[in-house]
């Protein structure tokens, strides 16, 4: 068969991906109508830029769940005769499968474009996830921090300001190599880590229902019950340092590298978020709402968590659609130095990483995941800046 | 002044001493320790062999004990070889001469490298040097060029110019080094893609391609062909949230009643601008690209790797994969000095620019 045009590739692209355009199509559609009822989420439509953002956004998010209809071949398929083959290049003996390889073959005789399209996976999987958990440690922490000052956010802030004063890569060469995953370090990171949600979460019902005893001990229970069983099935790994659960009890087993890259990118991100919740904390706590809720005899978590958190909500969204691109910059930046996940995994930062090293010869390999990459991050970034804009709106 | 400086100093030795101290009980866990005799002595040791191995070259003391030597405050280890000469942390660098009771960080002496085989201090030094190079050359294009972006765009809030700078500023914080040097590489020193080929059609460049995708030769003679890429990949990164933040300094401003009072006076919007609003615009922006500068290192380190650049990002890459305990030792101390140091700075800085702030 013929190798295909650049014109020709694109349209075989723009096909592939159709369940994504039908998707996208739909999403606008029904948010378009009921922009009016949607709140800030609606008010979305009314930016330009904000548009754009989300599109992007959403382009990547739903191509990482339909990634089996895009998908032309198996991400670690090796096909024959393929090895460094320019975009548009027709199997040998397509067999039934998708007749081309429609960015190329990487030097593994790959087919980049289903790498791409199986990296967004792997991102969507981690960053969104990574940063809600950064959240959670960050307010958890940040809220006491700002509200009762003195000592506690003294230690806090310092503690906050050592982990920044890490240089990243640094950071992420200790906790992610080999040696340290066997010593276990990563797996206590998690445990003291992965208990923030559920503090959090018990503390934020707590709070709220403490006037209806009976309701508040049984919602408070359930959080215990399925997120201290969904903690320890993600802890409890066979043949490692915390094996806790019986096999007949672990719900999942995450693989171990990627829980080590969950693991550090949150404990990096949990610092920064710590700052911002403490300094409006700061900012708020002198608001007048805060001093009638301290009249009425409400209990300072009630306070923090329902008086002060809505309050601060404007930047934090903000922020935290900034925080899932950061995100996704780092979790690249590990997968360029060839850190965490297995080098044959197809997440953005390894594929550019492995492409990067015969790039003057063959662009595609490398090129492809980053600027997939980019317009992610790009999404998210002019969609922070349209929250921004709408919400200073009101 | 004087009580918040000293304050500041205390809290940054504290800093220091911990984080050194959190790298020293990470990189000397008992798997990393196993790795590094295998490394040094034979990959086929038992497990009694390095046992012994380490015994003889001073890791088998507490881990505290071996932080003090480090630093200097605790009286190097000795001990005897194999073939019956005394041996010791210091003798290492000084010879079997006068050997000092004390070689730590703080009498000068920074180790010895297991990787590259000769004393730490002598590696940071060139490795740093080539560093500071490119971190001179990425500043003199990153703090006029975003300057001069987040102005322009401040200046009239809202207009046609504002809006479209704005979304370059989003795109170039978006753009990560490792895809922005990627994309440039492509762009403009591969022989088969991008403008080089072209321009070489037209005989307008007589070489193959147009800049260099390796800056290895500018660790000897810094040239535009071998330096721009580097120096551009990790600018473009940093560009947008400088112009940002001066953006935002600067729309502050351009609202202030002294800047309408001279708008009203008849004075040239230029001249508002340049004489009136610049000077005070630029407090805000002076911060931020203080505090950038740590940020930079993480760039440094992603493309130093890119281009093959033999600096410190490439050594700190190298010590750390080597699991290099003294050297990565010492790229930690360097880098948490530059991280408080600029900290420091930006403090002051502000104080200083900005008479309305007083520090107590």
């Amino acid at each position: 068969m013929e190798k295909l045009t650049w014109p020709q590739i694109f349209l075989a692209m723009g096909e592939r991906f159709w369940p994504v355009w039908i998707a996208l199509v739909i999403t606008f559609a029904l948010s378009i109508v009921f922009k009016r009822r949607l709140g800030l989420y609606g008010k979305l439509f009314d930016s330009p830029i904000a548009m754009v953002g989300f599109a992007l956004v959403m382009f990547w998010v739903f191509s990482a769940f339909l990634a089996p209809m895009i998908l032309t071949h198996a991400p670690l398929d090796q096909l024959a005769g393929m090895k460094n083959k320019p975009p548009g290049t027709a199997l040998r003996n397509p067999d039934g499968a998708y007749p081309y390889y429609l960015l190329g073959g990487d030097t593994l005789a790959r087919d980049v474009f289903s790498r791409m399209v199986a990296g967004s996976v792997v991102v969507i999987r981690i960053a969104p996830l990574a940063t809600i958990f950064a959240f959670m440690v960050g307010i958890t922490l940040g809220l006491p921090a700002g509200y009762y000052g003195g000592k506690l956010d003294t230690a806090l802030s310092f503690v906050a300001n050592l982990i920044l004063a890490f240089p990243v890569i640094l950071l992420f060469y200790l906790l992610v190599t080999p040696e340290i995953v066997q010593s276990g370090v990563p797996q206590y990171m998690a445990a003291v880590l992965f208990l923030f949600p559920i503090i959090f979460l018990v503390v934020l019902v707590n709070s709220r229902f403490y006037v209806k005893p009976a309701f508040r001990n049984f919602v408070v229970a359930a959080v215990i019950v399925i997120g201290g069983w969904l903690y320890l099935s993600t802890l409890s790994q066979p043949g490692t340092p915390l094996h806790l659960l019986p096999a007949g009890l672990d719900l999942f087993n995450i693989p171990g590298n990627t829980m080590i890259v969950f693991v550090s990118v949150v404990f990096v991100n949990s610092p920064t978020v710590f700052r911002i919740v403490r300094g409006l904390t700061f900012d708020i706590k002198s608001r007048d709402y805060v001093a009638a809720a301290q009249t009425r005899g409400e209990g300072p978590w009630y306070i923090m968590l329902w008086e002060i958190l809505p309050n601060a909500r404007g930047p934090l969204i903000v922020d935290f659609c900034l925080r899932i691109g950061y995100t996704t910059i780092l979790l690249g930046v590990l997968g360029f130095f060839g850190l965490g996940l297995s080098p044959e995994s197809p997440d953005w930062g390894s594929t550019i990483n492995a492409g990067s090293k015969l790039i003057q010869l063959f662009p595609t390999p490398a090129l492809a995941p980053a600027l997939a990459l980019m317009s992610l991050v790009l999404g998210l970034n002019l969609l922070a800046d349209g929250l921004r804009e709408e919400s200073l709106k009101d | 002044m004087l009580m918040f400086l000293a304050r500041r100093i205390v809290t940054m030795l504290l800093t220091a001493l911990c984080l050194t101290f959190i790298v020293f009980f990470l990189t000397n866990l008992p798997p990393n320790l196993e790795k590094l005799a295998k490394q040094q002595a034979s990959v086929r040791m038992s497990d009694a062999q390095v046992t012994s191995w380490l015994e003889s070259h001073g890791y088998a003391q507490p881990l505290v004990t071996r932080y003090g030597e480090w630093l200097g405050v605790l009286p190097g280890w000795t001990g005897t070889d194999a073939d019956g000469k005394a041996t010791g942390r210091c003798y290492a660098t000084a010879g079997a001469k006068d050997v000092p009771r004390f070689c730590g960080l703080l009498q000068g002496d920074w180790g010895w490298s297991t990787v590259f085989r000769s004393g730490v201090g002598g590696i940071l030094a060139t490795r740093l040097g080539a560093t500071g190079w490119l971190m001179l050359c990425v500043l003199l294009v990153l703090i006029p060029s975003s300057l001069i972006i987040g102005i322009l765009a401040g200046m009239r809030e809202g207009s046609k110019l504002d809006r479209s700078l704005s979304v370059v500023s989003i795109a170039s914080t978006s753009t990560p080094e490792y895809v922005s040097g990627v994309v440039l590489i492509v762009l403009f020193s591969s022989t088969f893609t991008g403008l080089s080929p072209i321009l070489h059609h037209w005989g307008w460049i007589s070489t193959p391609y147009l800049l260099k995708g390796s800056a290895t030769s500018a660790m000897s003679h810094i040239t535009f062909e071998n330096f721009t890429l580097p120096v551009l990949t990790i600018s473009l990164y940093g560009i947008g949230y400088i112009a940002r933040m001066t953006r935002a300094s600067m729309t502050e401003v351009m609202t202030a009643q002294y800047i309408r009072t001279a708008r009203l006076k008849g004075v040239k919007f230029r001249n508002v601008v340049l004489k009136h609003a610049l000077r005070n615009a630029l407090i805000a922006p002076f911060t931020v690209i203080m505090l950038q500068i740590p940020w930079l290192l993480n760039g440094v380190v992603v493309t130093e790797t890119l281009f093959n650049y033999k600096g410190f990002g490439w050594t700190l890459v190298q010590a750390a994969s080597n699991n290099d305990i003294e050297l990565l030792m010492g790229c930690s101390v360097v880098a948490v000095i530059v991280v408080l140091l600029t900290q420091l700075i930006s403090d002051i800085g502000y104080v200083y620019l900005n008479p309305r702030i007083r520090l107590s």
